[in-house]
């Protein structure tokens, strides 16, 4: 009975969200209070039907209904409650119902927090995720139908993929939806504003809190995936280019473009035309990321074929929305007004060239990605494009990027002091290089290119800081004057350099795999192992059975030097039910740094086969991430980016919190 | 120079390979093994999901480690080597694509399209230099000067 409400919803929420869709547009352009009023109510009409599906799905997971299709291939009666609740996305059509759910709640937050926004523009804009919404409700509705029953209802289901029953699956793909998903709110400001024909500094104060929102969480999720490919795979990386990761990578590069031009737009009123195009852009990379992923045509071309209703459909609402924009892009951005003139010494440029270097390398990302499948399309040729040629292509454009961050952090906004810039950047720049020397000195004969790229992580957390100080010391003020002007300074100015402090981190993480130290080897018991600082060896290695599978154990004791460290223990899994083996890895911390340890065999013999890895400073590489992820967090609390979410707009302009604009 | 050093070196660290390379097969000769390594982290496992021969535990895999180190042994050079695998298993084995017409806009278009960009960059910076030399008239700069001082007066 629950599972045809929620059925019956969802088919509710496809009509309402047509509704949704074509009043309020047509309001808009008619200008009818009336009907544009409807935006509101219909994108709540709609989240609350979606959400009703949403709860009978979980609901059905959560009582083990196996009647229904769904339920019967991914859950199992035994399985823990936090893997029956988070079963609903380890599967494509569960998925697609929690994009789309995602969809509907930013339209309705959207809705929410618009009682300031001029009416016309509320209206498109809820048109348009209405329309996003429909496309997507009607995809699941006719190829990935969560609800269908099954007519032999089977005593015990399938089990959920062994490699996804861990707490990554439970926060992992929300995290990267919300992120996904959330820059389909600046698509549809984008398109709003095209169709309105207006666009401005408030436009931009609007968007770019949803902006900030959606590159908070796709950060998080990206960084979530990685550690969790990182731990999960047992090959020790944390990074693969693998076509899925790219399909994430790619609307990140993107809109971490597109935060920066909104802030341009917001405070210069300059770049329009460009910011309009990247929201358009990173919403497309979006979808494109949805097609790859859910499609499986990237991972073989076959499986396309093996299923093409939803490939094609999935294909065909790319289209529609990315040709669409872009048409709409092209019809209209002439008639758009550009403002705000700078030189191209200034913030405004630095920040130009930032979007120049993350869109190349996002262009190159995609290129890479796709080019193997549009290769073999046109000629039939069949190439593999790989880790080396992102990492030839990526690498060198980041790092000038980055070379370049602390100059455009601290230039001022319409024209720079580039000579002025450069004296007060002189003590990070100094205390860069010194780190870069000291490290080549005490790492004598190791890897040359580790140094240099902590010398660069070091340069982007000391300009951050640089900029800080800048703004609160004032030769020969007070202790307490250069707190109160810390304490004082916008938020938003915390958030910058705290992001960019944590690329900087993350930057000296990878640059540190260089100094990873590996070890394979066969030992016996209490055979001595060196893996770097720290020697292992076997204690002892059996079997053991546990909660859904059996596995063989190997536990070995970590000493440094003389003393003690403790214990590592990794082993191979088989699960039953599925009969998949997986490889659990151990990881233990040691300060910053890993190590871990990955069993390939347990030999009949009692000996053991196996690789361990000492990963100095490898935590960094996330928590870099996560400090990021913080440093937007700070901003998107800043008075301004509040009051642009709060209803009470029209107080906004008398905020010159902004000491130093 | 030593920036572009830096980028090139950096490279090399964010290549740097990860293993499944089994204990006996690595060679006693640690600059073959270095070569053998370099040498399988490029080449694609044919049986798995973007995986190199040197990430998996494949048996196919293991067979293409083990060929590529007797290769090596037996003197080959890495050229050779990638020229037999891709005879034997297309240009698909290779995950660098060797520069080809087919692979032309591969690896051309991310550095053509900084290069556009970074030229009409320039190019709109230079019209915008040009708008910017509108100087203030007599007049208007008169007025400028009234209204500051009109300022100044009522700060005071």
């Amino acid at each position: 009975m629950m599972v045809e409400l929620g059925h019956f919803a969802l088919i509710m929420a496809f009509a309402t969200a047509l509704i949704q869709t074509i009043l309020p547009m047509w309001g808009a352009i008619a200008r009818d209070p009336g009907l544009a009023g409807m935006a509101r109510y219909s994108a709540f009409v709609t989240f609350a039907l979606v959400l009703i599906a949403y709860l009978a799905l979980t609901m059905a997971y959560i009582g083990s209904d196996f009647s229904v299709v769904n339920v019967a291939m991914n859950s199992h009666s035994t399985k823990p409650l936090m893997y029956k609740i988070s079963g609903v996305w380890s599967n494509h059509e569960g998925s697609m119902l929690l994009w789309v759910m995602i969809l509907v709640l930013f339209a309705a937050l959207v809705a929410l927090r618009g009682g300031g926004m001029p009416e016309r523009l509320l209206a498109s804009v809820l048109s348009v995720q209405g329309a996003i919404a429909g496309a997507f409700l009607l995809f699941i509705l006719l190829t990935s139908n969560p609800f269908l029953r099954l007519a032999d209802v089977p005593m015990e289901g399938q089990g959920l993929n062994p490699i996804l029953e861990d707490p990554g699956l439970a926060i992992h793909p929300p995290l990267l939806y919300l992120g996904y998903v959330g820059f389909s709110v600046a698509f549809s400001f984008a398109v709003g504003a095209l169709v309105h024909g207006r666009i401005d500094a408030v436009w931009a104060r609007f968007v770019r809190p949803w902006t900030l929102l959606a590159w908070i969480f796709l950060t998080l999720g990206i960084a979530m995936g990685s550690y969790w490919a990182y731990y999960e795979l047992g090959w020790g990386g944390w990074w693969f280019w693998d076509p899925v990761e790219n399909a994430s990578l790619m609307p990140w590069l993107m809109g971490t473009a597109l935060l920066h031009s909104t802030i341009v737009m917001e405070k210069r009123d300059a770049l329009k035309v460009w910011t309009i195009l990247l929201s358009i852009l990173t919403f497309s990379l979006s979808l494109l990321g949805t097609f790859l992923v859910r499609s499986g045509v990237i991972t073989s071309v076959h499986s396309f074929a093996s299923d093409p209703a939803r490939g094609v459909f999935i294909l065909g609402i790319l289209t529609l929305f990315i040709g669409g924009g872009l048409s709409l892009f092209a019809w209209r951005a002439p008639s758009l007004k550009q403002g705000g003139l700078f030189a191209p010494v200034s913030r405004e440029g630095a920040l130009v060239v930032n979007n120049l270097f993350l869109a190349t390398s996002a262009v190159a990302v995609l290129v890479g990605t796709l080019y193997p499948l549009v290769l073999e399309t046109i000629n039939g040729s069949k190439i593999s494009v790989g880790a080396p040629y992102f990492n030839l292509t990526t690498v060198p454009l980041f790092v000038c990027l980055l070379v370049l961050v602390p100059f455009g952090q601290s230039l001022a906004w319409k024209r720079g002091d580039l000579m002025g810039v450069g004296q007060r950047l002189l003590a990070a720049f100094g205390i860069a290089l010194l780190a870069m020397m000291a490290t080549f000195a005490l790492t004598r004969g190791g890897p040359v290119a580790a140094p240099l790229g902590l010398g660069l992580g070091v340069w982007l957390i000391a300009g951050s800081a640089t900029d800080i100080i800048n703004r609160c010391y004032r030769r020969g003020s007070s202790l307490s004057a250069i707190f109160e002007r810390a304490f004082g300074l916008p938020r938003s100015a915390w958030g910058t350099a705290l992001a960019h402090a944590g690329m900087g981190i993350t930057v000296i993480g990878i640059s540190a795999t260089a100094w990873g130290v590996e070890s394979l080897a066969v030992v016996g018991k209490h055979e001595p192992l060196s893996v770097g600082p720290y020697t292992v060896s076997l204690e002892q290695a059996f079997k053991r059975k546990g909660e859904g599978f059996r596995e063989d154990v190997a536990q070995f004791s970590v000493m440094e030097g003389a003393s003690a460290r403790g214990l590592i223990e990794t082993s191979k899994r088989i699960h039953t039910g599925r009969e998949m083996p997986t490889t659990e890895a151990g990881i233990v911390t040691y300060g910053l740094g890993q190590l871990y340890a990955s069993v390939n065999e347990i030999l009949p013999d009692g000996r053991v086969s196996i690789r361990f890895y000492w990963k100095p400073l490898v935590t960094l590489i996330w928590g870099g991430a996560l400090i990021m992820a913080l440093g937007g967090a700070i901003s998107l609390a800043d008075r301004r980016v509040r009051i642009a979410l709060s209803t009470k707009t029209k107080r906004a302009s008398s905020s010159n919190a902004e000491a130093k604009a | 120079m030593r920036r572009l050093l830096g980028c090139v070196l950096l490279l090399i660290v964010a290549a740097t390979p990860l293993l499944a390379v089994e204990p006996d097969e690595i060679l006693k000769d640690p600059r073959l093994e270095e070569r053998a390594r370099t040498l399988s982290s490029e080449l694609r496992c044919l049986v798995c999901q973007n995986q190199s021969i040197d990430d998996s535990h494949a048996p196919l895999a293991r067979d293409l480690r083990v060929l590529v180190r007797q290769k090596l042994v037996s003197g080959d050079s890495d050229d050779t080597i990638r020229a037999f695998l891709v005879e034997r298993y297309g240009e698909f084995i290779l995950l660098k694509p060797r520069f080809s017409l087919d692979t032309l806009v591969l690896w051309m278009s991310p550095f053509a399209l900084l290069l556009l960009g970074g030229w009409m960059l320039l190019r709109t910076s230079r019209r915008s230099i040009l708008a910017k030399v509108e100087v203030l008239d007599s007049t208007e700069q008169a007025r400028l000067d009234e209204l500051l001082s009109a300022k100044e007066q009522t700060r005071s």
